[in-house]
């Protein structure tokens, strides 16, 4: 583990082939003060960097946020702060909006993350077998996820179309009748949910495969010679080999469908989009503060906003980390 | 739900076949290890297509919708097949929504942040992987902590800030706040922990490199492979970003993604035109992921999971 040499110093000497010139004890001392001066800053100049842009541009701004929200101010004069106490909150917290755009979050991310999450389990279980053209397969899996938000909301806005959309065409043929798919509030989440796992589930897909493949197979010897049926290796063995891995995938998924922007926003695109939907039934947090701060222009709201999400996720971490410990405390 | 698997393979029969007393005989076909050394079988393939299909399609349905008229994509049945209107939709693409001056916007956009991320991540990666100093842990902790705060909680004062320092609209406020990622420190770190021997620093200082050229000269060449893959996620990610970019930059100097949105936003938008330019911001990226796949899929599967 010892990084440091402590005999560097008396090597002094850069051109270390050329047969050094013996240097002067005084310029001898002061270089060996340079290297530990080098060994000592080169770190944290190294990392620096990082934690200078995000104070600059993460953390300040972060708490920048919860000063704004105390006071009124607006679009057209950004540089203008006028202190109005809790009337953000309160105003955000009164209207029944904010808690439609609430439950929708919950909502859309519930209904996209768990068959995402399920279905990537599934997936990378047959990914695990031998396979022909194993790449190909992960490629082909992973594709949507170099596509952006846009692209896909935009793609799947034209398959969800009530009027000539390619579903609806598809649903009528089978005989099922269409849907106007963004009007409904259940059939908008839906469709709103199946952008989300069209696009994250191959990524999902493999980190579970990683996470199996890391798996020790004498594991599965062993619960094979106990005869465990392959059904009892997956959930003795792999599902709880896996449980790091899926609790992370839950946490990232979560603090993603907390983040839900884009899909909403383009689903029927428009004004309609950014009050997200005609009766705001897709209308997700992040589409109740852009619509507070960029559409009506009060940026005060739309502060309070981010620290009401801020709350939400501090309580799903709280959730997230109660459940995982009782998860542990049932398993020991 | 894929356990199921009609898998037939031939027992290997290296399990002892005396089954413990009172136990009833153990059936073969559960050979040890899971997946691994199974072959897939049909089922495997066939589930593995039509997830692929699935995958696949939404592109697909890109070209054929970008290549036909707003009339034909709406028709039923819808074309399955690639129309003659490509180039009138990407010209009339071009024309209504800044593309020209997008597609430039997101180079400069995403190459910067790549060039800068890779530098400094690296840089930082080395630091938490192989160098000791105070405050190291804590350091890494704070690192992965921010990776769970959402752009969404500083956008308006982040706006604020950037109209002072006079960058509202201009690229220089999408490109700032993204010259670091924290999970690029962490992935170099993962990297660079295995796979940069401590002998090889110790070499150097013996040599009497200082640190600089100890980076320069045996880090880098080293991280050289990292690299690559973060280098390929960052711009993929950098190419796609659109929360912060839509709120931040001016309509007449927008990246692509913000372009396509105001194009699809705009009032009673023609469909085929709008999907020429989802085209348009997907297909160099499909480009790289055809070419670099491969190393694409392996950086998610090993960067994520060493945690």
């Amino acid at each position: 583990m010892a990084t440091t040499t402590p005999t560097r110093g008396a090597h002094g000497s850069r051109s270390g082939r050329r047969a050094p010139k013996p240097d002067s004890p005084g310029r001898q001392a002061w270089r060996s003060r340079l290297w530990r001066f080098d060994d000592k800053a080169s770190p944290y100049a190294y990392i620096a960097p990082f934690f200078l842009v995000f104070g600059a541009f993460g953390l300040y701004p972060l708490i920048y946020t919860g000063w704004i929200a105390l006071h009124r101010v607006e679009m057209i004069s950004l540089d203008q702060m006028d202190w109005v106490g809790w009337e953000n909150f309160s105003r955000v917290l009164q209207d029944p909006e904010f808690w439609t755009a609430v439950a929708n979050t919950f909502i859309i991310g519930v209904i996209s993350t768990v068959p995402q999450l399920l279905v990537a389990l599934g997936l990378a279980h047959l990914l695990n077998y031998k396979l022909r053209a194993s790449t190909f397969w992960r490629t082909v899996i992973l594709t949507p996820y170099a596509t952006s938000v846009a692209s896909a909301a935009i793609v799947f806005a034209l398959v969800f179309r009530a009027d000539g959309g390619l579903l609806n065409w598809f649903l009528d043929l089978v005989g099922l009748g269409g849907t106007n798919w963004a009007q409904g509030h259940w059939s908008s989440k839906i469709a709103i949910a199946v952008i989300v796992i069209w696009r994250w589930t191959g990524y999902n897909t493999l980190i579970y495969l990683a996470a199996m493949q890391a798996v020790p197979s004498d594991l599965y010897e062993a619960a094979s010679i106990d005869g465990a049926s392959r059904w009892q290796q997956f959930r003795n063995v792999t599902i709880p080999a896996l449980r790091p891995t899926i609790l992370f995938t839950i946490v990232i998924s979560t603090i993603g469908s907390m983040q839900l922007f884009g899909e909403p926003l383009l689903l029927e695109g428009g004004t309609i989009g950014a009050q997200g939907g005609t009766e705001h039934q897709y209308e997700t947090l992040s589409i109740y503060l852009y619509n507070y701060g960029w559409k009506l222009q009060h940026l005060g709201p739309a502060a309070a906003v981010a620290w009401a999400m801020l709350a939400l996720l501090l309580l799903i971490a709280a959730i997230n980390w109660l459940v995982g410990r009782s998860v542990r405390k049932t398993a020991a | 739900m894929t356990t199921t698997s009609p898998i037939t393979v031939p027992d290997r029969r290296r399990v002892s076949k005396a089954a413990a007393p009172g136990q009833a005989p153990r059936r073969r076909r559960f050979a040890p290890g899971a997946g691994r050394q199974h072959h897939a079988g049909p089922f495997a393939y066939f589930a593995l297509a039509v997830v692929g299909i699935g995958s696949l399609f939404p592109l697909y349905w890109t070209l054929v919708a970008a290549s036909r008229t707003q009339d034909e994509v709406l028709d039923s049945p819808p074309p399955f097949l690639p129309g003659g209107n490509l180039f009138s939709n990407l010209r009339a693409a071009w024309e209504q929504a800044h593309l020209g001056k997008a597609i430039l916007n997101t180079v400069i956009v995403a190459g910067s942040i790549t060039v800068a991320t890779l530098f400094f991540c690296t840089l930082a990666g080395y630091a938490f992987a192989k160098m000791r100093f105070k405050g190291r842990g804590a350091l890494m902790t704070t690192v992965i902590a921010t990776l769970t705060i959402p752009p969404q909680l500083s956008v308006v004062p982040l706006f604020m800030m950037m109209a002072d320092i006079g960058w509202g609209g201009q690229l220089e406020s999408v490109i700032f706040p993204t010259l670091v990622s924290a999970f690029g420190v962490f992935f170099m770190r993962q990297y660079l922990v295995e796979a940069l021997p401590y002998e090889l620093i110790e070499a150097a200082k013996v040599d009497g490199a200082n640190n600089l050229r100890i980076v320069w000269s045996i880090v880098l060449p080293v991280a050289r492979p990292a690299m690559m893959v973060l280098g390929m996620l960052t711009f993929v990610q950098a190419w796609n970003d659109f929360f912060w970019p839509y709120l931040a930059l001016d309509q007449e100097n927008p990246t692509l993604q913000v372009a396509l949105g105001q194009l699809s936003a705009s009032y009673v938008p023609d469909q085929s035109i709008v999907m020429a330019g989802a085209l348009i911001s997907t297909l160099p990226l499909l480009v790289v992921f055809v070419i670099f796949g491969k190393q694409i899929v392996g950086g998610i599967m090993s960067g994520a999971v060493k945690g």
